[in-house]
């Protein structure tokens, strides 16, 4: 793939629309579409054509339900001769991590990827894989935990590694999970960084839906992704390193200390990567962390990560007919959580309401994961901010538009200082 | 553990990479000086688990990459800033020696395959103990032993007992054995019941396109190394599961390490013996047993010297050696399969 660096290509001002293609029937081999291509895709496949693109050395597969539609096509494109890797189908969760983490150690790009329970799994392997310093990247694609069984999103499953190192990022659409596993491997492999990155897809609503994706060529994408190198945490015969020892109450604090400054140096490097991305492919994010929808004018904001952004952008339309000025902030990245510039764009409003798709339970406030991260973002600012908690669209349910409405009329509420309880259960049967 | 009829055809479809060609040592005098695995650990007088890591890195040189489960020869042996590893060496967790070895291979095949890495062969050893082995790791080396695309070899070494945490009873301790999960106390004498795992046999008979199976102990080094050197160069995933006497575990005087091997061999406890490409050929003094030369010599003789069986009445001795009879007399390859024939006159084993 080498003859196929080349320098950074021009910014297409309107990429052309060549062609569409459907499924795994992508454009033959070899061949360098002179723009880029439009595909109907689902949110798992845009991650696929990711990896192809990227080319990923090693990608392990298990079964569970919504992210293993990922691993489908990317059998598909093994078989077919698109995309180049060793493709190992593991005998579990466990060790389908554990196969990825040493294959980066001796210097591979890897793929990995679980939902719900699957994910909870592979808990151990996911615990050293940051500190290891091992930049994998993967995908949930967002499950209700067991039990009872639910197939649906809920987002417990990613954030349960939220303390131990990942970079946590939640898409949207499936142009956005393409985007951003591109950018996830430029910033987990960044040297100065060497953490890996876990792009939440929720189950069913971008997992499994398609949309139209433009899918960058392979020379712009050879520009903005270097190769990983290892370096010398190298695991070969040339670099006879011992990697792991025992390091005990001796040293472990000063480690611990190493991976807690590359998440700090995290958010510099995810923004030099949004930055390129755009120069490179066109395609602009704004603030990496979140974006902010209708928020100009906002008098309340609701906040929340994933899919249920479109119910409530439709709401929040609907709502701004009948002359409520309603925003929404959608976070990208949990980790790192982007604690101040959040608050300060928080702070401007006279109410927020935070809707996490997960629980935490004896919690402070009994809130959600969420709206507990976003309390205190905000703590340190000297205008208190009434934050309200919502839970809902637990196990898959659906966030509806009169969910929405609900939760921002009691934003609302609380704005114009009526009293709410700090976490309140929306859509739920009583 | 039949052969695969296209051997040759499935390596081409799994594009299996080269191996070292490692010939066996031809006896203690012609081994390499050199070591790999050096001073600085921290293992107990007498360990003969921390022999097998250097006998066995010295069979493999320096063109290797070891991998090692949680367990007292990660804990023992890699002390931050004095490991005692020559080569690279890299942890991996407790049930993970499969997946480590599978990943590492795959990473190197991947890389040398798509000419991101000078393409050499290098061996890769993945270590457990029996805790991580013949318990959690089960699933993933039985995995890792299916893929006849990886050139990596899995050693178990089994001190029988989960020793780096105070020894208490794994899937591998044998029958009747004081740990400290089965202390003996005032109404039950025997608290553990359950009979070694079968490792070597069961994956042997499980795994027909792994290529080498083997068991050893260090008390006879230089079969254990061309064990370790078969396993190396025949390709794909092997096994070998090597017996390691424990003054710690087996509580015994630190100077009878090597002596006690010999004895788990002579009374028959432990045999010697390989299955290359669904051959199965015993080795050591359990061919000399096998073949009438050697008498196998009482377990009481190899129980009694440690203190873990030190509770044993005649009863319980007479248990275990009637076990033991059984695996020589009724096994269908015996210390091997133990199924038993279903009726007298049915043939005998081909293979035995």
């Amino acid at each position: 793939m080498a003859e196929e660096h080349v320098a950074s290509p021009a910014v297409e001002a309107s990429p052309a629309v060549a062609a569409t293609t459907t499924g795994a029937a992508a454009p033959a081999k070899h061949v360098q579409p002179a723009a880029e291509e439009t595909s109907l895709i689902t949110g798992s496949e845009a991650i696929a054509v990711a990896c192809k693109l990227a080319d990923v050395d090693v990608i392990t597969a298990y079964p569970i339900r919504p992210y293993d539609t990922v691993m489908q096509y990317v059998a598909k494109l093994v078989s077919n001769g698109e995309m180049d890797c060793e493709y190992i189908v593991a005998e579990s969760e466990h060790s389908q991590f554990e196969i990825v983490k040493h294959a980066s150690a001796v210097g591979a790009r890897v793929f990995c990827g679980s939902s719900g329970v699957g994910w909870m799994h592979a808990f151990e392997a996911l615990t050293v894989t940051p500190a290891l310093r091992i930049p994998m990247v993967t995908m949930v694609g967002n499950r209700a935990l067991d039990d009872p069984g639910a197939f649906g999103v809920e987002h417990n499953d990613a954030l349960a590694v939220r303390d131990l190192g990942w970079q946590l990022v939640w898409v949207d659409n499936a142009q956005e999970a393409l985007d951003t596993a591109l950018i996830a491997y430029r910033v987990a492999e960044d040297r100065r960084i060497f953490l890996p990155c876990a792009i939440s897809c929720d189950g069913a609503f971008l997992t499994h839906s398609q949309a139209l994706v433009k899918i960058p060529s392979q020379a712009k994408v050879n520009a903005f992704l270097p190769r990983y190198n290892r370096g010398d945490l190298l695991l070969h015969p040339d670099n006879p390193i011992t990697v792991a020892p025992q390091a005990n109450e001796d040293w472990l604090m000063e480690i611990r200390r190493q991976g807690a400054a590359a998440m700090e140096r995290s958010p510099s490097v995810i923004r030099e990567a949004y930055a390129e991305f755009e120069k490179i492919f066109g395609r602009r994010y704004g603030n990496p962390f979140f974006e902010e929808y209708m928020t100009d004018d906002a008098d309340v904001v609701l906040v929340g990560m994933g899919t249920l952004s479109t119910p409530v952008k439709v709401c929040i339309r609907q709502m701004r007919q009948e002359g409520k000025k309603v925003g929404f902030v959608r976070v990208r990245w949990f980790r790192p959580f982007a604690a101040e510039e959040l608050a300060a764009s928080l702070g401007r409003f006279k109410s927020i309401g935070v809707i996490d798709r997960d629980f935490s339970l004896g919690s402070p406030y009994h809130s959600g994961v969420l709206t507990t991260e976003v309390r205190a973002a905000m703590y340190g600012l000297s205008k208190r901010v009434p934050v309200l908690g919502f839970i809902c669209g637990l196990g898959g349910r659906e966030v509806t538009l009169p969910d929405v409405r609900k939760m921002a009329e009691k934003v609302y509420l609380a704005a114009d200082g009526k009293p709410q309880p700090p976490t309140q259960w929306i859509g739920l049967r009583e | 553990m039949a052969t695969v009829p296209n051997d040759r055809e499935l390596a081409e479809v799994v594009k299996m990479l080269e191996t070292q060609k490692l010939d066996p040592f031809k006896g203690v005098k012609k081994l390499p000086l050199e070591e790999f695995f050096t001073s600085g650990h921290r293992t107990c007088q007498g360990c003969e688990s921390a022999l097998v890591m250097k006998m066995m890195v010295k069979a493999a040189g320096p063109r290797t990459i070891v991998l090692g489960s949680t367990g007292c020869m990660y804990v023992a042996n890699t002390t931050y800033y004095s490991t005692s590893w020559v080569v690279p060496w890299m942890h991996t967790q407790l049930g993970s020696s499969g997946s480590a070895g599978l990943g590492a291979a795959a990473g190197l095949k991947a890389l040398m395959r798509k000419g991101k890495m000078k393409k050499e062969p290098i061996n890769i050893i993945s270590f457990c103990g029996d805790g991580g082995g013949a318990d959690m790791g089960l699933s993933a080396i039985s995995a890792t032993l299916t893929h006849p695309d990886y050139n990596v070899l899995i050693l178990m070494y089994d001190n029988e007992s989960y020793a780096n945490t105070d020894i208490q009873l794994s899937g591998s301790t044998p029958y009747g054995a004081n740990t400290t999960f089965s202390t003996p106390g005032k109404v039950k004498r025997i608290m553990h019941h359950r009979w070694k795992k079968n490792m070597a046999g069961m994956l042997a008979a499980g795994h027909p396109t792994c290529r080498y199976v083997a068991t050893v102990c260090m008390s006879f080094p230089v079969l254990s190394m061309n064990a370790v050197r078969k396993g190396l160069s025949i390709g794909g995933p092997t096994f070998i599961h090597s017996l390691d006497p424990c003054p710690k575990g087996w509580d015994y005087d630190p100077i009878q390490s090597h002596e006690l091997g010999e004895l788990a061999v002579t009374s028959g406890v432990w045999p010697l013996y390989e299955v290359e490409d669904g051959a199965l050929k015993l080795m050591g003094k359990t061919r000399d047993i096998a073949d009438g030369r050697l008498k196998r010599t009482p377990v009481r003789d190899y129980l009694l010297r440690q203190g873990r069986f030190a509770h044993f009445h005649d009863d319980d001795i007479d248990y275990f050696q009637s076990k033991v009879d059984e695996m020589w007399n009724k096994w269908l390859i015996p210390g091997v399969i133990p199924f038993h024939k279903q009726i007298a006159s049915d043939p005998a084993p081909a293979s035995a």
